[in-house]
């Protein structure tokens, strides 16, 4: 039989037919909705006096806005630094063949995963009701020197404490799902290789497992950062903490909280700029095709 | 037979329930190509993971030159090694996997440098120099700033055979080296294998493909069900197996 003998479709003739794209008649009809919202919107963030830019223009840059967003950066970033570290230790100790490390590591998270991020930090201001004296000595001999809680954990040392410990078991947990999502196959391969098993670690499997890790960490960090808000509870002068003291005055609530959410989205921003490019870094040899790291169409 | 380069007494393993080997014993002499056959599950890579001790075997010990794998002997009693020498020990024996498992996120020459630099202190000049010989022995001269990824799973394998040779290992094991790899692609890392046989580095071989088996194996080994059955020249056992059950296996892959 040739193939030749059956009547060919015209649509296929030579010369090639122009081509005239799908239409997509819907998708006109919400792109119309959606700009006539934003419009909306827009006008009345314009037109509507409540919303008080006047006072806005004069708080956004004021010496005690920038200085409160100076300490909401410091906590944030003493939150994620000793909060990350002290998760990467624990996420080592979860899978670590001691299960008694095991054990530790798995209380901790279970711990403070439990206890409301805010209940923690009153409980660390708190501290000096508690244990007014922190010794150093033989436990349960004699103590060599020590000193009053109260001035070894200020108010700034509790926020940080409280943020960091709270910080660690979610970043253990995010740490462990990055390692455990690498191939075993590499972890025998530098096994068989006879590479240390630190730099096993350190070189075949943190940096591939950087890869499901980023996403998550800059998640958090992000959340931390406008987390940071609750540390008001304990009056320290953070971002939040700053606005509402100064609404508390002029009474310009809104004209204020809109101070707070611009160097909020400001920095966000940032943070995200921030985590296209260290994503690119951890991309090397990820994919087939060079600039093809995106997901794979 | 020379030298015994590696000594497999009496090895059992299980999985579970499963006994995957019942008591395997093999010698190979230094420079001895030995390939292992057998149906799967019969234990071949099970084998060749308690030699260089990525399993432990429960019962039975091994030997490479001489030096008992995973334990320290003192008078009649076993010392069970710590990870860190037996890691050291490791690095005297190359495995080549299925799988190729290079690091995807090194470059090929990185892969290849990586071992040699964090176990013998190589200087990165030396390991380097060292890597671009094995590159161009393994035909690959030209792909070394690649990513694994960006390479065919022949060139991988051939990555991953380089990369086993830099630590410059006693004895290379291959667990079924091109049984991941597209037909057309089987020839060149089999060329690299047969090179190497000739170059009389020892290895012990896991394969399906017989007519290899054939050409480069001094011993071919038949494995069923966590037993050695038969072993002998390839002419012997290939051509005539006395035992009923390598007779069966050879019958269904010729």
């Amino acid at each position: 039989m040739s193939v030749s003998a059956r009547p060919r479709p015209r649509a296929l003739d030579s010369p090639a037919p122009k081509v005239v794209a799908a239409r997509h008649p819907w998708r006109w009809v919400g792109i119309g909705v959606v700009l006539v919202l934003l419009a909306q919107f827009v006008h009345g963030l314009v037109t509507n006096p409540g919303w008080d830019w006047a006072t806005f223009a004069r708080f956004i840059t004021a010496k005690s806005i920038l200085d409160a967003v100076v300490v909401t950066l410091e906590l944030t970033l003493y939150g994620t630094v000793i909060g990350f570290a002290l998760g990467i230790l624990l996420a080592l100790m979860r899978l670590s063949r001691s299960r008694f490390l095991e054990a530790v590591s798995w209380t901790y998270v279970w711990a403070f995963r439990s206890i409301p991020l805010i209940v923690q930090l009153l409980f660390w201001f708190n501290i000096s009701y508690l244990y007014e004296e922190l010794n150093f000595g033989i436990p349960f001999g004699p103590t060599f020197f020590g000193f009053p809680t109260k001035d070894l954990i200020s108010p700034m040392g509790a926020a940080v404490l409280g943020l960091a410990l709270h910080q660690a078991a979610y970043a253990a947990e995010i740490v462990r799902s990055g390692v455990i999502s690498v191939d075993h196959g590499q972890l025998e391969a530098a096994a068989a290789l006879g590479i240390p098993r630190s730099r096993q670690l350190r070189r075949i499997v943190l940096p591939q497992a950087m890869r499901s890790i980023l996403p998550n960490a800059t998640n958090e960090v992000i959340s931390l950062f406008k987390g940071t808000s609750v540390v008001s509870v304990v009056a320290i002068g953070e971002l939040f903490y700053q606005v509402q003291v100064i609404y508390g005055r002029n009474a310009r609530v809104v004209a204020l909280l809109m101070v707070a959410t611009a160097w909020y989205i400001a920095l966000t921003t940032l943070l995200s700029i921030a985590q296209h490019y260290v994503e690119k870094h951890y991309a090397k040899g990820a994919t087939r095709n060079e600039d093809g790291w995106k997901w794979a169409r | 037979m020379g030298e015994v380069m590696v000594d497999v007494r009496g090895v059992h393993k299980s999985f579970g329930d499963n006994e995957v080997l019942r008591g395997v014993d093999l010698q190979v002499g230094a420079g001895e190509v030995v390939v292992v056959l057998g149906p799967s599950g019969s234990g071949k890579s099970t084998l060749l993971r308690t030699i260089n001790h990525l399993e432990k075997a429960d019962r039975g010990l091994v030997g490479i030159d001489g030096d008992l794998i995973g334990y320290r002997r003192r008078g009649d009693k076993l010392y069970e090694l710590r990870e860190r020498e037996v890691l050291r020990q490791r690095a005297h024996v190359g495995f080549v996997f299925q799988n190729f498992n290079l690091f995807p996120h090194l470059t090929v020459l990185e892969n290849i440098v990586e071992a040699p630099i964090s176990t013998r202190r190589t200087s990165p000049a030396d390991a380097r120099a060292q890597a671009r010989r094995l590159l161009d022995r393994v035909g690959l001269a030209d792909k070394e700033s690649a990513y694994p990824r960006h390479l065919s799973g022949g060139q991988q394998q051939r990555v991953a055979i380089a990369r086993a040779l830099a630590l410059e290992p006693k004895v290379l094991l291959f667990d079924e080296p091109t049984s991941a790899l597209d037909p057309e692609l089987v020839g060149e890392v089999l060329d690299v294998i047969r090179d190497l046989a000739r170059s009389g580095t020892t290895m012990i071989i896991v394969t399906h493909e017989i007519g290899f088996a054939r050409d480069v194996a001094d011993t071919v080994v038949f494995m069923d069900g966590g037993v050695v059955v038969e072993q002998g020249p390839p002419a012997q056992v290939l051509d005539d197996p006395q035992h009923p059950r390598t007779r069966a296996f050879l019958s269904k892959v010729l």
